[in-house]
């Protein structure tokens, strides 16, 4: 306790003043995760604050150190597991950049299709939470079965839903079956109704405005400064996205605005994740088109034997496919040497992986830019001065995800 | 039109020598120098009207036991206005690694560098608080060093060859 007295302000003329101290966490349910905010309270304004994380820090890069370059995508998994498929695929795009390897048209256009399924998801968590946080459950139960229903394609694309491991390096594991594409379908059907009811719940409430509007404000050029991406950067007012200024896996292809803000407030960060989930069913319906006017329907992969795990049916039956399984799994092929930093737009927002390789099996380092990391230290700046009730919200709309934060 | 060719240009032009090895893996600009001129040449790179480097992407150390200079900071900054990235790698001598801090230029840098110290032990002199952010506190070495092996390397009941890891090299503190 002593260090975080260390970092009590009170305001100048107040020194007789009586403050208490609060502590928000680390296993409050309003820090949604570990992470322990140190509150300064005078009456029921915020007087400072001091946060604590790496409860549940898990050491990712220096197991990332000595493993396997594909052995590292579960490790990903569980950097923001609200979006996992996000984290998966940015892994891939970056180890085949080091590899070289250019995936067909088809690939990137599914890949995208799962990116913003789970940007979708990852939103809409965050904002039926932030609804929950104002005393509002509806909003809440209305979404979170289409999260349901999102894993569901998830599971038939890859079996699993939450910690997902979607791909390989070089593409997908194996195609999409009919039944994924038959749940993506009903799903497009049907969540932008749940949406919109969504929206006409909170975005015109009296109470949810009361509650959000000007709470947990951050200027445009304070939130660079801190290095803000993501929605909430756009909610301050800066259209930064990784998606349009840096694109990959062919987001040059799809036509998409890029919702912004203007106060950074609460309410702003709320609209920006609203109209974003809108803008990437938006970018889901022209890829599905897009496969449809392809040539190629059958390929989910690169054609790089050395470096796709074949399928295991071919193992069986086939010598070079046997050779490359077992060369892959024992880590007997080499990576180039090569240094690249490459940034997809996470959920959250710029999700970087600075990876070095020597050579070898295993990277000599690798660094991911979590931008939870690096946007909760304004935290405590961001709610300097509001009430406890505002610090609430804003935590809530910031969509600090523990596993990200500590990676 | 900024591109790799004018920011290298006007660094040049700004700072000499001080600029070296520069290199382009995968396009993105790479340049080195060393820990006396790295808060000027940032400082240039943010405040420059046209190069416009004002947002501090990600900052993180690196530990090469077999070097020189054992010890690596990385600063990768973007240029919105331009779209262009750069990537700035110092290199510390000695076993106390000591490189000035970014916390006045950036705020993002603050969490960053207490990261990296948490990691490598790496001291950013001048830093408002640098103290362990992921790591208890009580903890006295620095995990992402190489000498600290993933495992217990004194296990007995795996043969590490057998999963890619050479014994000698884990000796040796790799």
């Amino acid at each position: 306790m002593n260090r975080e007295k260390e970092h009590i302000q009170l305001p100048d003329q107040d020194l007789e003043k009586e403050t208490v101290t609060l502590n928000l966490g680390p296993t409050h349910p309003a820090t949604h995760g570990v992470f322990q905010n140190v509150i300064e309270m005078d009456g029921e304004r915020i007087v400072s604050g001091y946060s604590t994380i790496g409860y549940i820090h898990r050491a990712f890069e220096k197991i990332a150190e000595h493993r396997p370059y594909y052995q590292i995508t579960p490790l990903t998994d569980r950097l923001n597991y609200c979006s996992s498929p996000i984290n998966n695929i940015g892994w891939h795009l970056t180890v085949e950049k080091l590899l070289g390897i250019k995936t067909p048209k088809r690939v990137d256009y599914l890949r995208v299709i799962i990116m913003e399924l789970a940007r979708i998801g990852d939103h809409l968590i965050c904002n039926s939470i932030l609804g929950v946080d104002t005393g509002a459950y509806s909003g809440f139960l209305y979404l979170m079965q289409f999260r349901e229903k999102i894993y569901e394609i998830w599971e038939e694309v890859c079996g699993a839903r939450l910690t997902t491991n979607i791909g390989r390096v070089g593409g997908f594991e194996r195609d999409f079956n009919d039944i994924a594409f038959r749940k993506l379908e009903i799903f497009l059907r049907e969540y932008p109704k749940a949406l919109k009811e969504f929206e006409n719940l909170f975005t015109r409430n009296r109470i949810f405005i009361e509650r959000t509007v000007d709470a947990g404000p951050i200027s445009a050029e304070r939130a660079l400064n801190y290095g803000f991406t993501g929605p909430n950067l756009r909610a301050a007012g800066i259209d930064y996205d990784v998606r349009v200024m840096n694109p990959y896996s062919s987001y040059e292809d799809f036509d998409f605005t890029v919702p912004v803000g203007t106060k950074g407030d609460t309410y702003d960060r709320f609209l920006v994740r609203n109209e974003e989930m809108w803008q990437s069913l938006n970018i889901i319906n022209q890829a599905l088109q897009k496969l449809d006017q392809l040539e190629d329907k059958t390929s989910f992969h690169a054609d790089v034997p050395q470096y796709y795990l074949p399928d295991k049916e071919e193992v069986y039956h086939n010598m070079e496919a046997l050779i490359y399984h077992f060369k892959i799994v024992m880590g007997e092929i080499d990576a180039p040497r090569g240094e690249i930093y490459h940034a997809v737009e996470g959920g959250n927002g710029e999700l970087g992986f600075y990876l070095i390789s020597e050579g070898g099996r295993t990277p000599y380092r690798l660094h991911f830019r979590r931008p939870c990391f690096i946007f909760y230290q304004a935290y405590t700046e961001m709610i300097k001065g509001q009430l406890l009730s505002d610090a609430i919200v804003t935590l809530s709309s910031l969509n600090v995800i523990a596993g990200e934060l500590d990676a | 039109m900024v591109d790799n060719e004018r920011v290298l240009e006007k660094l040049k032009s700004a700072f000499g020598e001080l600029i070296h090895s520069p290199e382009e893996p995968w396009q993105l600009l790479t340049i080195r120098t060393d820990p006396l001129h790295i808060t000027p040449i940032i400082e240039f790179l943010s405040k420059d009207e046209e190069l416009a480097f004002t947002f501090l992407t990600d900052l993180c150390g690196i530990h090469w036991p077999y070097r020189n200079e054992k010890f690596e900071v990385v600063y990768h900054l973007h240029s919105f206005i331009n779209n262009i990235r750069l990537r700035i790698k110092v290199a510390i001598p000695g076993d106390q690694p000591r490189i000035p801090t970014m916390t006045n230029l950036f705020l993002a840098a603050n969490w960053m560098e207490r990261e990296t110290f948490d990691f490598y032990g790496i001291i950013f002199v001048g830093h408002p608080n640098l103290v362990r952010i992921l790591n208890v506190d009580e903890m006295t070495i620095f995990p992402l060093r190489k000498e600290y092996p993933l495992e217990d390397n004194t296990r007995e009941d795996k043969n590490d060859e057998m999963f890619g890891r050479d014994p000698k090299l884990i000796q040796a503190g790799i």
